[in-house]
């Protein structure tokens, strides 16, 4: 049994299926990719494995409980973080304010604490401070707590928004095409880079990516999703010679001409 | 390259001037120029009517040559005077058609009177006041050009030294009261500068701001270097300076400024709750006045000696307006809970009016007394002293004051703070980063109602009787706009923006009919030029600073790359920094 699962999951919009009955299982400390063309319904199953839309069939286990009615805080609080596909930032904020508030759930001080400004909320904000600053760290923005989030570089704003997905503390980080717009060099650094987040922080990935090559090379499981459905299921190596997804992506004569 | 013909009407000085002339055209026929002209700028010599049509010229001037390409001194001035020209014919058309007697330019526009020809031509017949009208409009053009020409602290030392003397002219009356009467007789005559006043005042003025311009950094670092010595010497001493500074304010300017200032206050107070909701959460709450009204109507039923129907003192009913007030926010969060933008702002806005039409109403006419209102309302007392008259009142609208200050800023600096600026930026994405959206919404609400109330309760003590009346969508509108020009969540841009937007109307009378048309202008202008607002957040001065020293640094950087690129590693992109 995995740390993240998903048993038949549907989420429709008016007469279209975006996701259709889709069985996940995500098995601990695994970093697991999903796969498809455009229009496939990864997003939309993040945001149904987030919360942000509500399952219309189905349910969403996390380490075996029930958690596809909750709000999408309450799953965040309950250990899933999650980057978006075009990075969203809190741009007028500063740097370390955005790790800052992806703390807000480990910040343990309350209204009174703030209004009176009490030694504990102090105490509490310094060790949250330098926390946050640890954290830039390891992402390597040391230094840049002060910028605006929206003047840094394209690169290091993705950067920010795992670091502050890591903020949360999570048990599974889901990260929506963490390597879109880089070069390749900056997507295998990447790709190192969320490695690196499994092995030392130990931390469940589950990841949508379009860059083949970064897949294959860190994936442990694939799943490939066309049409809302998930076509096959595999390690990179049974996904690489499976008919069907080829035909996905390639279409259908390429299906035969590889198998010719 | 061949150069282009010149074509008048393609030219900005054609826009500019065109628009500039309908501007002066208009502000002339709604009455300003007329009804500012009873007012001597300096006396005998030019009106603040005449001023206020100059001065948009200059700025326009001013305008146009700072879009210009090729600032050399003779083309700036040129464009200005061009434009001052036009704005010049265009009044010049204006007064002879007010002189054609059967157009009878005054059936339609009322202000198009004797007097407005009379303040367009200096009094001085046709023909003369035409000429001195064309001259003033091109001069003050060219000069408004001309700013752009002088370089760095001087000229913003010139501009500004300007400034300051046309507010000083412009509000006469208050130096009058707390100058010695030995300097007010020699600055002014009458309600103006006297010629010599005014220019004593400019140079005066110029002088200091050069001054500081080139010694001014040099001050405020010796301020710091001690402040870095003695950190809670100098900083205690600021405060007390500042404390008793303002505790003696209302003896140094009187009753009738300590009223304004009193009325000031209240819109700080209320300005610091909206711009909690507003500034720090983003949730644009249009109804706002409605907290305001709970406060004022709570403290005036629980101690209104008329209505009779409780008999609390003002420190028994204070509390219980402010948890009123609380209650109606939250009372009112929850239907909004899920609404952004503009819906929110509609519905809130409707709140407003709810709570307004129910004190009008005839059903709870017995208890809140409709439309005729409430009267003798409950003072506070201290110590058996009666608090009346408005010197009195500014002591306890400062208390309120500091107390709403130190709130705001407070849980600004807190984790709730930094979850409200989150949910200011992006809704979706603050929930998903853990937070409980329905909570920070509702404190929200709260905390800002908590503060309009507290505002209520005070305003209903000190004008001792009140009408439902008073209570207008108006009100709301004014906060929101006095918190815009000091800028959206910063707490001395509330204080800043209600000094702007309150206490000038209030200080001139004339000013007073064309308020919300001089609003509009101005938060346009404000958006154009100035988005952040007078005092902008103090994130934004941080940014600044940081973008500084990043400029200072790529040396640094450049030098660690060669390095890293000789021992044959990755940079630029790296994000695991472990390579």
């Amino acid at each position: 049994m995995g740390v993240l699962e998903t048993h038949s999951a549907t989420k429709r919009f008016g007469g279209l299926v975006a996701v259709d009955s889709v069985d996940l299982d995500v098995g601990e400390q695994s970093i697991h990719s999903i796969i498809g063309p455009n229009g496939a319904g990864k997003t939309t199953l993040f945001n149904c494995i987030t919360c942000f839309y509500k399952v219309d069939e189905g349910e969403i286990l996390l380490e075996g409980h029930h958690i596809h009615f909750l709000s999408p805080d309450r799953v965040a609080q309950k250990g899933i973080a999650r980057t978006y596909q075009n990075i969203r930032l809190f741009a007028n904020m500063t740097v370390l304010e955005n790790i800052m508030v992806g703390m807000h759930i480990h910040t343990h001080y309350g209204y009174i604490d703030s209004l009176l400004r009490s030694p504990h909320k102090k105490k509490e904000d310094e060790r949250v401070t330098r926390e946050s600053s640890s954290l830039l760290e390891f992402v390597g923005l040391k230094g840049k707590g002060d910028l605006f989030a929206k003047n840094l570089p394209y690169g290091e704003q993705r950067r920010l928004e795992i670091a502050r997905a890591l903020a949360l503390k999570p048990k599974v980080l889901l990260l929506d095409e963490p390597t879109a717009g880089m070069n390749p060099r900056e997507s295998e650094d990447t790709m190192r880079f969320i490695k690196r987040l499994r092995d030392e922080l130990r931390i469940t990935i589950l990841l949508i990516e379009h860059d083949m090559k970064v897949v294959m090379g860190i994936s442990e499981i694939i799943t490939v999703m066309d049409f809302g459905k998930v076509i096959a299921e595999g390690t990179p190596e049974e996904i690489k010679s499976n008919p069907q997804v080829i035909e996905a992506y390639l279409g259908h004569g390429a299906a035969e001409a590889a198998a010719m | 390259m061949k150069e282009r013909k010149w074509h008048f009407w393609q030219s900005d000085i054609a826009s500019y001037g065109l628009i500039l002339g309908v501007v002066v055209i208009a502000m002339s026929l709604v009455g300003m120029v007329v009804s500012f002209s009873d007012r001597h700028f300096i006396s005998g010599v030019i009106t603040e009517g005449q001023l206020l049509l100059f001065l948009t010229v200059v700025i326009v001037g001013y305008l146009i040559a700072r879009g210009m390409e090729d600032k050399s001194p003779i083309k700036v001035a040129l464009s200005g005077a061009g434009i001052g020209l036009i704005s010049g014919l265009f009044l010049v058309a204006l007064v002879l058609l007010i002189n054609i007697k059967p157009l009878d330019l005054r059936a339609m526009f009322v202000n198009a009177s004797p007097k407005l020809v009379k303040a367009l031509t200096f009094d001085k017949g046709l023909e003369t006041g035409f000429i001195y009208l064309l001259l003033t409009n091109i001069i003050s053009g060219a000069l408004g050009g001309l700013i752009v020409v002088i370089p760095g602290v001087w000229g913003s030392s010139l501009a500004n030294g300007a400034l300051i003397t046309i507010l000083i002219g412009v509000l006469t009356e208050i130096w009058k009261t707390f100058l010695p009467r030995g300097v007010s007789k020699f600055l002014f005559v009458g309600r103006g500068f006297s010629v010599v006043g005014f220019i004593v005042t400019f140079v005066v003025m110029v002088g200091f701001l050069i001054f500081w311009g080139f010694y001014g950094q040099s001050v405020s670092s010796g301020y710091k270097k001690a402040e870095a010595k003695q950190p809670t010497g100098v900083k205690v001493t600021t405060w007390v300076i500042g404390l008793v500074f303002f505790l003696l304010v209302p003896r140094m300017v009187g009753s009738y400024l300590s009223e304004v200032l009193d009325m000031v206050g209240l819109y700080i107070l209320m300005g610091l709750g909206l711009n909690i909701v507003v500034g720090f959460a983003g949730l644009l709450d249009l109804g706002y006045v409605a907290f305001f009204a709970i406060g004022a109507y709570t403290m005036a039923v629980l101690t209104s000696a008329d209505l009779g129907l409780f008999h609390l003192t003002f420190w028994i009913a204070l509390p219980i307006s402010v948890l009123l007030a609380i209650s109606a926010g939250v009372i009112l969060g929850i239907p909004v809970l899920g609404m952004r933008g503009d819906y929110l702002a509609i519905v809130t806005m409707g709140f407003g009016e709810i709570i307004r039409l129910l004190v009008l109403s005839d059903a709870l006419k017995p208890v809140l007394g409709g439309a005729q209102g409430l009267t003798r309302i409950g003072r506070p007392v201290i110590g058996g002293l009666v608090l009346k008259d408005p010197p009195q009142f500014y002591y306890l609208i400062f208390a309120g004051i500091v107390i709403g200050w130190y709130v705001a800023s407070a849980l600004k600096d807190s984790k709730l703070g930094r979850a409200w600026m989150a949910l200011r930026e992006d809704e979706d994405v603050a929930q998903a980063m853990g937070i409980n959206l329905v909570s920070i919404k509702l404190l929200a609400f709260g905390t800002g109602a908590a503060l309009s109330g507290f505002s209520g309760a005070i305003f209903a003590a000190k004008i001792n009787s009140m009408v439902p009346h008073t209570f207008n969508i108006l009100i709301s509108i004014y906060v929101l706009s006095l918190i815009i020009v000091g800028g959206v969540g910063s707490l001395p841009g509330v204080i800043v923006g209600s000094l702007a937007l309150i206490a000038t109307p209030e200080l001139l009378r004339e000013f007073a009919e064309y308020r919300m048309m001089i609003y509009g202008a101005v938060l346009v202008g404000m958006m154009l030029f100035k988005p952040e607002g007078l005092w902008p957040e103090e994130a934004r001065k941080r940014e600044l600073h940081a973008e500084e020293e990043a400029e200072a640094r790529p040396a640094a950087v450049s030098m660690e790359r060669g390095r890293l690129e000789r021992t044959g590693r990755s940079v630029g992109g790296t994000i695991d920094g472990s390579s």
